[in-house]
């Protein structure tokens, strides 16, 4: 495996970083607004939420990349590799932080929203300003936990033509008659990264249980 | 649209014999996952510093890793070290030893949360290890850890997916041949995301009636 290979593999770690990272920022509004849809029992928009979140949970990114791909330019929507794989990790990750936020939601004390109420603020002051930040605290392990599992698919994204970490390494692997050592670069690009999330929430959970026995 | 239905429908043999293919195999990955992260679970609580530090490594090092790069590796990697498997094996293999790791650390947690008392009357009893082990402390384990071994095994059917990439003929990869042969990939894909769903319900109903079994034994 030559320098130049290697410089191939990190390209394509960038490609695979960017795109789970523009997959989590879309993802995490987006998952909070179901979570929201359902909160709120909006009627029959709340039960379409929850059979969109329990189908998204089911389905394997790599079933879910492949009908994207495949199926939307046959109905008429022109959609390339990129899309295709910033849209599947969207939908996925959007529903599993549906249900981080929902739990949340679901635990949230209803006298803060009602005391809320009573000094008379609007609905949108009382999300932005008792809801959310608490709610945030809440999820955030929860949240980093489907970042580490969002990074720990996106090899998958290689199967419909995005030259990212797995794709530059199997080219490789078939260039050079040698598949393990661009895999094992691949691993050493990965395993930092999911570690270090996985390490966060860790973190995370530990000051949280900590600030709550202190006072 | 009902037209591409009707095509999938006389592809109907393929796609039962993927969603069989994948529910043998996430079916096989759970059992000796499970059994073998039971067996694993002792050496990550051991206060052996040497064994819980290499039972430790090995978790940690699994649960960083994409599982489908570890199937890559078993399956293209392994070969240029000598050791040869098919598909089948390859991919059997890959989800059985990646989540022996996940299932170590789910029982680790669930053990860690588990009331002293009864172990220590066991003791106090004079059970062996074993017997301890087996009577004692791994029936409330399993009961109490259910509902998130259940998540594990929808998680294993799910990386039962990825093993498409190896041409492994399970559920994805049927729907695939029927998209690529027949041109529905809508009505193919959808049917397939569908199967999955089912597959998912079935173990979400599992892990219920398991937790009403546990609730009725308290």
């Amino acid at each position: 495996m030559s320098q130049g290979d290697i410089a191939a593999i990190f390209q394509g770690a960038v490609v695979t970083v960017t795109l789970s990272f523009i997959g989590i920022l879309i993802g995490l509004p987006i998952g909070l607004g179901l979570a929201l849809l359902r909160w709120a029992k909006v009627p029959i928009v709340a039960n379409i939420v929850a059979l969109y979140v329990s189908v998204l949970r089911a389905t394997p990114l790599v079933t879910l990349l492949l009908l994207l791909f495949f199926a939307l330019p046959n109905i008429g929507i022109p959609i390339g590799p990129t899309s295709a794989a910033i849209l599947a990790l969207v939908m996925n990750t959007s529903a599993f932080n549906c249900e981080v936020w929902r739990a949340a939601l679901a635990d949230f004390p209803k006298d803060q929203y009602e005391a809320a109420q009573s000094v008379g603020m609007r609905a949108g002051q009382r999300f932005r300003r008792i809801v959310l930040p608490q709610i945030i605290q809440v999820s955030l392990p929860g949240l980093v936990n489907e970042m580490s599992l969002l990074i720990k698919v996106t090899p998958v994204l290689a199967v419909v033509g995005v030259v990212d970490i797995t794709r530059a390494a199997v080219r490789i692997g078939a260039q050079t008659y040698e598949p393990l050592p661009p895999f094992l670069v691949a691993i050493a690009i990965y395993a930092p990264i999911v570690f270090a999330l996985v390490s966060l929430q860790r973190w995370i959970e530990r000051r949280q249980s900590a600030a709550q026995v202190m006072p | 649209m009902i037209h591409d239905f009707g095509i999938v429908w006389s592809e109907r043999g393929l796609l039962l014999t993927g969603l069989a293919n994948t529910t043998i195999l996430s079916v096989l990955a759970a059992i000796v996952s499970l059994a073998l992260g039971i067996l694993l679970t002792p050496a990550l609580m051991s206060r052996h510093p040497l064994i819980a530090g290499m039972a430790r490594t090995f978790v940690d090092g699994m649960r960083c890793i994409p599982f489908l790069l570890f199937a890559y590796i078993v399956y293209y990697g392994l070969p240029s070290l000598g050791l040869r498997f098919d598909n089948w094996s390859s991919g059997l293999v890959a989800l059985m030893i990646y989540n022996t790791a996940y299932m170590a650390e789910i029982m680790r947690g669930a053990w860690a949360a588990q009331p002293r008392e009864p172990i220590e009357a066991g003791i106090a009893f004079g059970l062996s290890e074993f017997r301890l082990f087996r009577r004692i402390i791994l029936p409330p384990l399993l009961l109490s850890a259910g509902p998130v071994i259940g998540n594990q095994m929808i998680q294993i059917i799910k990386d039962s997916a990825f093993l498409t990439i190896i041409a492994l003929p399970e559920l994805t990869h049927a729907a695939s041949s029927i998209q690529s042969r027949r041109y529905v990939p809508f009505a193919a894909f959808i049917t397939a995301v569908f199967l999955y769903w089912g597959l998912c319900l079935v173990i979400e109903a599992a892990v219920s009636s398991i937790g009403r079994i546990a609730d009725a034994r308290r």
